[in-house]
């Protein structure tokens, strides 16, 4: 039997109008010929979870840093003994990922290390784990404090005073460094905890799988997770303001929320309306630190700097408690079946393996909130303030004639940014014109049409040649990847009965419904009550729809995935990483979601056929 | 119509005495309370039973018959036996028992759209018979129709007090014969659209977090005894989540041919051929009242159940029997023990315990080839 295979990256079209694509991303980033033979061995599979379209090259910064943060803790810090880091290329603009094995003679030898390592942290938890909230708050606040303001005409007099002896032009350059390094610093803080909340979950999940053989993935889910987490935060300060509002009676002003400055003025003007000022104005610092992306574009839009956004929410909150509806989500009951859930699988056990189930679980739900709160001080808070100060300085060089769009710094890679900030400081500096307004608007342009080009074509799943099984621990929990995922890739996977699609079982339930496709967070909008969201990838700050809607389906995600937690929340079916719903699937189409089993049925008989000639990769799709 | 003295309807909700209503009739009642739908019906009290007696005044006479019986003389026995079942099969049941159980005939009549067929069978107290098979077989009358046939029967059961089988076993146990008494049972027959087993583990590998269901259209016999491959449903236990689900083929199905009082087989379309014999629903209610009868039995059962025709959705899932699983259940439970060290017990470092279990196994499912 042949092995089956993924294209090789040299296999996959260039789409037209990208061509010298590769250049606009630094040479590590991008596959070598010289390489050819070795890079062509491995197998790579795209991370479209994190990274759904094209990269601008200053946006590669997030994958880089992400990435190489990851692998740090494997490799150098807790020294897992199988697995080392991930490799990671982009091709046509996206990323695709390769993990290193340890080699097997090394892997003795690194478990003595790895357990005095992981010891130190679990038995510290609770310590250590604060002391991290005091060091990424610290960063966040000292990236806070940095600004770009424009260079002054003439350098002030108290600095001749003073004997400064520097025109100021360093502190840009600095500032602009210190950014840099200050986001590198979150993102290895960001994975100090999260492989220990990946290496505990793991732990009890395979002794699950141990002692009861073929246990759904779910119900193990379902004992660890936390119910009441940070990441919900956000999304429950904006129902307590809805809740407010109402008692208040404040629900006229929010008509046009669309008009930030005249809502909240008309409600600070109403009687009661300080009452609910104050308290939107408490969940603003620091819970509207909130993206409605996921925080690795440039694009992506933050509550605190969209009020629209969160206000929009609050009135759709409004309006449904106004119809009786309950929007809290159900904490209670979802404790007691939690707590159910664990009794009776702990009832199964006995002698030792009880007490062994407990401190495995007990492990595992310590520490498996990380994986989910971190997402709300790295992604959100400490990427929210790195974008916007990224902005700032973007707008103040478009001032100074680099480019013209107030976002075009996204287009140079980071590095080309101190390149241009040299430009900029030798041109004020010695007082002449700098070369980059005759430089970047130009290059600009090219690169924009490359950006654009290469967001018309999906990226293929994976490329190359799949290993026979996928067994590192971290490719299959963090992204899902599994030696059934590549199979169902490889149109070698079971097929669903009555045609559709198959992802994984992410939260149970079975339900029927109309389709909403959003391939865009500002698509949100048009999710009606009663619908299923179909999408590319979720994020934690779509909570608010997620009252709204009946199931979800995904391109991409495992059982850990931001969906299908959040799915288990609000007790709403989920599959997901289906890998082509949002392609194949389009809105209004009537779908049955089975996510016990991990099937999505379009029951519309037309649509049945296109879908059978569809597939990843076989749709040009345009994102954002 | 309420239950009374004489008559205790399955649902009745009066507390099951065996003196009442027999082995078999309170474990009805109790199955009934407990949540576990066996196929409706009611118990004609041992209340019934002597009063028809009293009235009829024979209770003296038999005694006095039975009195001076050699066991050993079978032909005398067999005599005796006769002479006093004809007896009690020849005297009228006094108006007033008549009209309580006729009334309770109807009220479960009342219950379907059109009368159905029942059974009735005897359901004796304590040590009055030899055991469950002879009591649960020789009196058993299956597909009665109408009141007429079932008083008819009742008193045949009554009757079956004095079989030459039952007078030999109380005179060789020297169980007297005063204070006899008998309750009789009539139940719906069970008119099965699907019927199968259910096994509160897995059978393959005797995991207990798992129900193991197999299920085919019609009477459930073809199931048990094989002839049939049924769909075979492995579910959690815990979440009620469907693990394995493998379609059979389901070729025949044996159903009650009313006209005839039997069973006739039949062939099974494709198209039900091809699709699994019990919806998604049905599925969980056959597994969740699985699950119910092991926490009411408190060991590992294997069930019999069937959905009824007569039966509106929702009601319609009877529970036919209920017994302890054996074949695992008798073993140690077949639970790996956790590993501690494992794979890399040998080199890994007597590490400090976290939460009071070793590092060394957390390495170890790490380590595990599939993860």
């Amino acid at each position: 039997m042949s092995l089956k295979s993924f294209p090789k990256p040299s296999e996959l079209t260039v789409p037209a109008g990208a061509e010298g694509w590769e250049k606009i991303y630094p040479y590590y980033l991008v596959f070598q010929d010289k390489l050819k033979e070795q890079e062509d061995a491995k197998f790579w599979f795209c991370d479209s979870q994190h990274w759904p379209t094209v990269f601008k090259p200053f946006e590669t910064i997030g994958g880089e840093f992400a990435v190489k943060c990851l692998g740090q803790y494997n490799a150098r810090h807790l020294m897992i003994p199988n697995a080392n880091g991930i490799e990671f290329r982009i091709h046509l603009g996206y990323l695709y990922m390769s993990p290193i094995p340890v080699p097997e003679d090394q892997i003795a030898a690194r478990v003595p290390l790895f357990e005095q390592r992981i010891g130190h942290y679990f038995q510290n938890w609770e310590e250590k784990l604060k002391h991290w909230h005091v060091k990424v708050r610290g960063t966040i606040d000292e990236m806070e404090r940095i600004s770009f303001p424009k260079l002054p005409d003439i350098v002030p007099m108290e600095d001749i005073t003073s004997g400064k002896g520097k025109d100021g032009s360093e502190k840009l350059l600095e500032s602009y460094d210190r950014l840099i390094q200050l986001a590198y610093q979150n993102w290895q803080y960001h994975f100090e905890f999260l492989n220990l909340g990946y290496i505990a979950y793991l732990d009890f999940f395979n002794f699950c799988k141990q002692v009861f053989p073929n246990v759904p993935d779910q119900s193990i889910a379902a004992m660890v997770q936390g119910v009441d987490m940070e990441l919900f935060r956000p999304d429950d300060e904006l129902k307590q303001l809805a809740k407010l509002a109402v008692e208040l009676g404040l629900q006229a002003h929010f008509r046009n929320t669309d008009d930030v400055d005249a809502t909240l003025g008309a409600i600070a003007a109403a009687p009661g309306g300080d009452r609910w000022s104050a308290q939107y104005d408490g969940a603003k610092d620091p819970w509207f630190n909130f993206t409605v992306g996921n925080g690795f574009y440039g694009h992506d839009k933050y509550w605190n700097e969209h009020q629209e956004i969160p206000l929009g929410y609050i009135a759709d909150y409004i309006r449904r408690v106004d119809e009786g509806q309950e929007i809290m989500r159900p904490v209670e009951a979802l404790i007691v079946e939690r707590d159910r859930i664990i009794e009776e699988y702990r009832e199964l056990l006995e002698g030792e393996n009880q007490a062994v189930f407990d401190a495995k679980r007990g492990l595992a739900a310590t520490a498996y909130p990380y994986v989910e709160n971190h997402n709300f001080y790295i992604e959100h808070w400490t990427m929210g303030v790195f974008w916007r100060k990224i902005r700032e300085l973007s707008r103040m060089m478009a001032a100074e004639g680099f480019w013209s769009g107030p976002d075009d710094l996204l287009y140079l890679g980071r590095n080309e940014v101190r390149d241009a900030l040299f430009d900029l400081v030798t041109g004020w500096g010695v007082g002449a014109k700098p070369i980059g307004p005759d430089f970047w608007p130009e290059e600009i342009e090219r690169r924009r049409g490359i950006v654009d080009a290469l967001k018309t074509a999906r990226p293929a799943p994976a490329l190359n040649t799949p290993p026979e099984s996928i067994t590192e621990p971290f490719t299959r929990m963090l992204w899902g990847i599994t030696t059934e995922q590549v199979q169902q890739w490889l149109g070698a996977g079971e097929t669903v009965e009555g045609g559709g699609l198959r992802g994984m079982a992410a939260s149970p339930g079975v339900v029927e419904g109309l389709a909403r496709v959003v391939t865009d967070a500002d698509q949100l909008s048009e999710v009606q009550q009663g619908e299923i969201l179909v999408a590319t990838v979720t994020a934690p700050s779509w909570g608010p729809i997620f009252g709204k809607i009946k199931a979800t389906v995904t391109d991409i995600g495992g059982m850990m995935s931001h969906a299908a937690i959040v799915c288990r929340e609000y007790g709403l079916p989920a599959v997901t990483g289906t890998g082509s719903a949002s392609t194949t699937i389009k809105t209004g189409q009537l779908l049955r979601v089975d996510g016990t089993k991990g099937t999505v049925q379009i029951l519309d008989a037309e649509s049945l056929e296109e879908l059978l000639v569809t597939g990843p990769g076989a749709h040009s799709h345009s994102h954002v | 119509m309420q239950s009374n003295d004489y008559i205790q309807f399955f649902d009745g909700g009066i507390e099951p005495t065996l003196e009442n209503l027999g082995g078999k009739g309170s474990s009805l009642v109790t199955m009934t309370s407990a949540g576990m739908p066996v196929p409706p019906g009611f118990v004609v009290t041992t209340a019934e039973f002597d009063a028809f007696m009293d009235e009829a005044g024979i209770t003296a006479k038999i005694n006095q018959l039975l009195a001076d019986l050699d066991p050993e003389d079978t032909a005398q026995v067999d005599r005796v036996s006769a002479a006093i079942r004809e007896d009690i099969c020849s005297r009228p049941v006094p108006q007033a028992l008549r009209d309580q159980t006729t009334r309770a005939y109807e009220s479960l009549m009342s219950r379907f759209d059109a009368p159905v067929p029942v059974a009735v069978r005897s359901s004796a107290t304590a040590e009055d018979l030899p055991d469950a098979s002879f009591a649960g077989q020789q009196d058993t009358y299956l597909w009665l129709d109408g009141v007429k046939a079932v008083t008819e029967h009742i008193r045949q059961c009554w009757a079956s007090l004095y079989t030459s089988r039952a007078i030999i076993y109380r005179l060789k146990n020297n169980i007297p014969n005063e204070g006899l008494s008998m309750a009789v049972v009539v139940q719906k027959m069970v008119n099965s659209r699907v019927s199968g087993v259910a096994i509160t583990m897995d059978p393959t590998n005797g995991d207990r977090s798992k129900i193991t269901i197999d299920s085919s259209y019609g009477v459930g016999e073809m199931v048990v005894s094989g002839q049939v491959t049924p769909d075979n449903i492995v579910l959690d236990k815990v979440t009620l989540a469907v693990v394995a689900d493998h379609l059979g083929d389901k070729h025949a199905e044996l159903v009650p041919d009313a006209g005839a009082k039997r069973l006739v087989e039949r062939e099974v379309d494709a198209e039900r051929r091809g699709r699994r014999s019990l919806t998604d629903a049905e599925l969980t209610a056959v597994a969740q009242m699985a699950k119910w009868a092991e926490k009411h039995y408190k060991c590992p059962q294997d069930i019999e159940w069937a959905l009824d025709w007569d039966l509106p959705n929702g009601e319609n899932l009877l529970l036919l029997q209920s017994r302890p699983e054996t074949v695992h259940s008798s073993k140690p439970a077949a639970q790996p023990t956790a590993t501690a060290g494992g794979y890399f017990g040998g080199i890994s470092s007597p590490a400090p315990a976290t939460g009071g279990f070793s590092l060394g196994s957390i390495t170890a499912s790490l380590l595990k080839p599939s993860a």
